[in-house]
Order: structure tokens, then sequence, then C-alpha cells
């Protein structure tokens, strides 16, 4: 053990943790209590390094979002829109496999596509985008739908969440994103997506693609309404159904946006430093099954993500490009962050760069 | 190399003296977290108080005219620019009056080296302020006080007194950049040396007032160089105790001659936590969010920085350089609060008039 843990309100934490012992919800919230910074951080970087040595990977990837038309409105969003909003839209298969085309030559290995529940969009308007997509680049991971939008295609045709993944896999989906998991706790969702699946329905949905043999990731949106003791829970639960199904590649703690949103009136100031530093470092603590912690650049700043990298994050996901959701939300970093960029700063911060792509194979390790 | 850095770790936490060569290896130090701890027990036995401390003042620039046009500046105009100004007194009034009427105690008043003002011009502008309110004036960085001893073929010394005697309190720590004359001459080269920096601070602190003392740093200077900076402002200080406070911030690239890009998040706090470690005889460490934004600037707070700098009613030269950092004295109490600190409202010269529990 560290010497300077051996005075510290942690220590009994720091030992659990040298010892490579499972940590309580107590723990948690013990750490998220404490305001020593620094001693969570390296406790964190500990399990980091075990887990990834000096490792930071990051990706070449592009976002689509094929629609902001959104039944569910939910309130912790700004990119939803009614369908008779002027700035309302949808994609239409040919656009998206344009856009799909467009990056041929940026040597991308994943693409995220995410939207809205739009209701005339079925299941066939799903499957074709996937095929297109998948003709138009065949090396790229298709990282495609959040377990919302995979439940919502189920009950617009009543047909199992498993049928409908199946479906989805056959025409070309790799791989789950981990969004709208939020907060898992019901009394938060009442207030921030009131619409929105359950946190049993979406981890049922996580479960069942990774039986069907699908990797996906998992996210927690944090810093509204939720308390500590809801964030350790819905890391808990995700730690759960991992010991189950050993199916998360990542998980990505993401910092909520009030701007735009119908919670901005709430008055809800955005998350400190000090609270997206120790929410990656204690979700890298609690969740000691899943490999990876991503800081998703985006939400927290550049300068914060690099410094993330000794607080238990191994990840900086990745170039992004054209992202829509957190900055219609009035996130103001830039929307693409070039891979150069992405490099230097992982070098600059004393890590070995690794470009990866979504199942964490290395492409590319000499920057 | 572990063992090299935990020695000089050691060495600074127990209260001896680093050299360049440790600055210079502690910037290169992998280890983040174990820098953070050095700075933060350094920084605890300083200010073992758990206060955060800031200031509320206004910056007011009184010209953006200026003939230095320093290649890492955003700010500065030429005489016929459709944009260049000189504030009316009107105008430099009202800033005032804003200021006080929402709590503040300082102007920070700073401007370009505009080839037509006169010594007369600022001691009249001390004089009427000093007339009609009792504020704090911290004015006037190094390079325009020599700018007005040459205008006006005064000695510094008789232009700092002069300008004591007509309301001046103290002197911000503008314009040290990099106090390495190589790195001035590349980025500022119609700028004052080092030496002419501190020769002004030193006179300054000989008639009682105090300064503070900047770090621009990530352009194109060296660690030897950062650390070199350090190290000289530490020599002064010794001599005359008159520095209140190191300012360490960011180049910000955007809008400039130089361009390039700015110091990534790591640099700061490793730049930041390497001050607090060498300036063991300066009390205070600032954090800067107005290049950090707000979330590295609390996070600076366990980095080595005691201080969370000024509120800035207004602030116009990093903001020339493209970034909009805005920060409300709210905003500020709620990052120390959360930070486990109890935030303290202070005079420029460090004394605290108000805590906000």
């Amino acid at each position: 053990m560290e010497e300077v843990f051996r005075q510290s309100e942690l220590k009994d934490i720091a030992e659990k943790v040298y010892n490579g012992e499972r940590l309580t919800r107590e723990d948690g919230i013990k750490l998220y209590q404490s305001n020593d910074l620094l001693a969570i951080g390296r406790l964190a970087n500990y399990v980091r390094e075990k887990k990834n040595g000096n490792r930071a990977y990051f990706i070449v990837n592009r976002h689509i979002n094929h629609t902001n038309i959104c039944e569910n409105r939910c309130q912790l969003c700004a990119f939803g829109r009614d369908a008779d909003d002027p700035k309302a839209y949808v994609l239409s298969l040919d656009e998206i496999e344009e856009k799909a085309r467009s990056c041929r030559s940026e040597k991308i290995s994943e693409i995220h596509i995410v939207g809205g529940l739009h209701p005339d969009l079925k299941l066939d308007y799903y499957l074709e985008m996937l095929r297109r997509v998948r003709k138009a680049l065949p090396d790229v991971i298709i990282q495609s739908f959040t377990a919302v939008e995979v439940d919502y295609l189920a009950r617009l045709h009543n047909l199992r969440v498993e049928d409908v993944l199946k479906a989805l896999m056959d025409a070309g989906l790799d791989s789950l994103p981990g969004g709208g998991a939020e907060i898992f706790a019901p009394r938060v969702r009442k207030i921030i997506c009131d619409k929105k699946i359950s946190g049993e329905r979406w981890l049922e949905v996580h479960k069942t693609a990774h039986r069907l043999g699908m990797r996906t990731n998992a996210t927690m949106l944090y810093g509204h309404v939720e308390t500590i003791e809801e964030r350790i829970d819905h890391m808990l639960a995700l730690r759960e159904a991992q010991d189950e199904t050993g199916g998360f590649l990542t998980f990505i703690p993401l910092a909520f946006h009030p701007q735009n949103t119908q919670l901005e009136s709430m008055n809800i100031s955005r998350t400190t430093g000090f609270d997206d530093l120790k929410t990656y470092a204690v979700s890298r603590l609690m969740l000691d099954n899943i490999d990876h912690i991503k800081a998703y650049w985006v939400l927290t700043g550049p300068k914060l993500a690099q410094v993330s990298l000794s607080f238990g994050v191994d990840d900086l996901d990745g170039t992004v490009v054209e992202e829509n959701i957190a900055h219609d939300a009035g996130a103001d970093t830039d929307q693409y962050m070039p891979k150069k960029k992405l490099i230097k700063m992982i070098k600059a911060a004393g890590r070995q760069p690794v470009e990866r792509d979504t199942m964490y194979n290395v492409l590319g390790e000499v920057f | 190399m572990a063992a090299d850095f935990e020695y000089i770790i050691n060495k600074a936490v127990n209260g001896e003296r680093l050299n360049l060569e440790e600055g210079v290896a502690l910037l290169s130090c992998p280890d983040l977290t174990l820098l953070g701890q050095a700075a933060n027990i350094v920084k605890n036995k300083m200010h073992p108080e758990k206060i955060v401390t800031f200031v509320i003042d206004r910056n007011i620039n009184y010209t953006n005219i200026c003939q230095c046009q320093c290649k890492f500046c955003a700010f500065y105009r030429k005489k016929d620019d459709s944009d260049a100004y000189v504030i009316s007194e009107d105008v430099l009034y009202k800033k005032i009056e804003e200021t006080l009427s929402v709590g503040g105690t300082t102007v920070m008043i700073q401007g370009g080296l505009h080839p037509d003002l006169g010594l007369n011009y600022y001691l009249n502008m001390l004089r009427s302020i000093k007339e009609r309110y009792n504020i704090h004036i911290h004015s006037f960085s190094p390079p325009e006080i020599v700018h007005m001893a040459e205008n006006s073929g005064l000695p510094v010394k008789e232009v700092l007194k002069q300008l004591k005697d007509a309301g001046l309190d103290s002197l911000p720590g503008g314009g040290a950049e990099i106090l390495v004359d190589r790195v001035r001459k590349k980025i500022s080269p119609n700028k004052i040396g080092w030496e002419q920096w501190m020769e002004v601070m030193k006179c300054a602190h000989s008639l009682g007032m105090k300064s503070t003392a900047t770090m621009m740093f990530g352009h194109v200077e060296t660690l030897e160089e950062r650390v070199m900076h350090m190290i000289r402002v530490r020599d002064l200080q010794d001599e005359t105790g008159g520095f209140t406070a190191f300012i360490p911030w960011s180049y910000q690239p955007k809008n400039t001659e130089l361009g390039g890009e700015t110091a990534t998040g790591v640099d700061y706090l490793k730049t930041l936590a390497v001050s607090r470690l060498i300036l063991d005889n300066v009390p205070n460490i600032q954090a800067s969010w107005v290049t950090q934004g707000a979330k590295m600037g609390q996070v600076a707070l366990v980095f080595g920085a005691n201080d969370f700098g000024s509120t800035m009613l207004e602030e116009n030269v990093v903001r020339a350089a493209g970034v909009t950092n805005r920060v409300p004295l709210e905003e500020i109490i709620r990052c120390i609060k959360d930070a486990g600190y109890i935030p303290a409202q202070r005079t420029p010269l460090y004394q605290i008039i108000k805590y906000f529990e």
C-alpha cells in the first residue's frame, strides 16, 4: 500500500483495492463522499494500469443521427423534436448511404448510428439502412441503435426483442452503443425521461444482445437529479449483469448538459471537474468486471478528458465527426477531433496511444 | 527513474529548495497525481485553513492601441484600425461604479503601449479615480511602466513614485510571459527584456507596492526556460518579498500571429504543481479559470493552487484570443465548496473580507 493511504479515511478501501477485493455499495458511497480527489485518482489509476497498462485507446469513428423526431421527448434531451417542429428531420436511406460513403477515405473503423423513436420508421427502414451501410463500408463495425430504439422496434412490430436483434444482426449490426441507460432508478427516470423504458428493460435488451453474441457498451448520465446512492446502484446493476453475461465492453459516464432541455428550468448546474473525475475513478473502482472506462471528450472537454487518463480512464472515444446530441444541449466543445490531436493529447499525458476498433482489437499503436 | 522523482518530491515536501534540473525533471514526471499530491502537501502546509480565496474585480483596458504588437497577442490594434479605441472618462467611471455595486474592491487597469499617451494621462486617471471612489487600483504591468518612463524621460523609479502618489496601489504581474530573452525575442521582440521586467518589480517593491507575477507558457519555450522563469521570480522574492502571488496560465493561440496550439490540461496541472514546489517563498498560487475553464480551475485546487484569482467582471485580452470562459461569482463559490473548501472574498493584498459558508 502506498504511504499516503496509511493515514487516509480511505485506508480500508485502499487495502481492498490492492488486494483485488470487490468494493461494496457502502465503499462506493464513501469514495464519492470523500474530497481526497488525488487519493481516489491514485486508487483508480492502480486498477486502470493493472487492466490496461499504459495504453490509452481511441477510435476513428463517425456518428450519424438518422432522425431527431422522437415520441419519448425525454426531459433530459435537447435533441428530440416533435414531427411538426420546423427543425425536425429524417434522413432518407440515400442520404445515410451517402454519409457512409463519404467517410470511405477517412479510414474509420466504426460507424455509430442512433436516433429518435420515430413512429413511421419501421423495421424495414433500419434493416435497409444497415444493408446499405454495410455495403458502403464492408470492413467497418456498425455500432448502432440504443436499447431504447431496439425495444421500440420490438413493440412497434409486436416482436420479441430477441427477434428484432437477430434481424438487425443479419442485416449487418455488430454492436449496441450504451445510450439510454441514464440512471436506472425509477424515481429518477420519472423526472428525467418518464416515457423511456425502465432500467430493467434496458438491462434485459443488453443481456439478450450478449446472449446472441454481441458485445455492447453501457452509459450513465449523471449530474441532474440523481443521488450518489442512485449512481452507485446504477453501477452495481451493471456489475451484476456483467457477472451474468460478460458482454459489456466499456462503461461511459456522461456528464449531463442542461441547456435547451426541459430540465433547464430546474436550475441544474453543470457538473464540476471534481465530480467528473470522481465519477470516472469511482466507476473504475466499482466496475471490476468491465475492462474499459471511457471519457467522452465531447461532454467533458478535451483538457479534463486528458487529465482523466490518470483517474481511471483508458479510452478517449474518438474523432466523432458531426456530434449533434450534446451540442444541442449546449456543449461548447468542437464537433470533431482530428486523430493527430487525439494522439498528441494522449502522448502529452504520458500514455501510449492505441487506435482500436469497437471490440478493442488493436489497429495501430506506433504513432 | 521512479526513485529520482520520489527523491525530488520528498525534498520539496520536506521544505528543501529545488534547483533548475529538479524542476525540469518534475515537469517530465509521468505520474500526474503524485505531482499533485506533493504540491497539495506543500500548499496545505502554507495554507492549512481549508480556505480558497478570490478577488471581486474588473479588468479595464483603457486602450487596445499598442506599439509592442507581440506575436502571441490577439488584443492589440494599430492606431488607424477601425476597432482601435481609447476609453473615455465616462466609460471608465461607469465601469468602476458597476464594479463597486457588485461588491468589487479592485480594478485592474491595463492597456496597450499607446505612443501618444504621456505620463500625465496616467497620473490624471489615477487621481480622478481616487477622488471619486474608494477602490484599490491594481494597474499597469512593467512594460507599461517602462513605456511611461521612456515617453517622459524619467527613470522607472520616479515614474512609479509619481504613480503611487497619484493613487496606484499595486502592480499586476503581466508582461512577464517567459522571463528568458531567447523566448521574448521570438514571441514579443518589441517588449522589455526579462531583467527590465524584474527591475520594475524590484523598484515597485522597494517603494512599498506589492505585485503579482504571471507566466504565460506553452508556446516556444523549453521546459528549462519555464523553470528558469520560476527561479528568477523566486530570486527576486528572496530579495524583496514583494510578490503576493504567482499566476501561471497557458498561451491562447486563436487570432494571434504566433498561432499553434494551447497547452494540454495535463501540462497545465503539472506546471501549476511544479510552480508550487519551486516557489517556496511566494505565498499564493492562482488557478486560471479564464484560460482553463471552471472544471480545470477547480481541479487546480488540488494541484497547488489556493486562490481562484479574480471574478473578472470584464476580461478582453484572453477573449480576443478566442477563449470565452465565463464563470459568474456563484459558480466560483460552488466550485470551491464542491471541492471541500470554504470560499472567501479577499482584497488584492490577500486579506479576507468575507466568507461564503
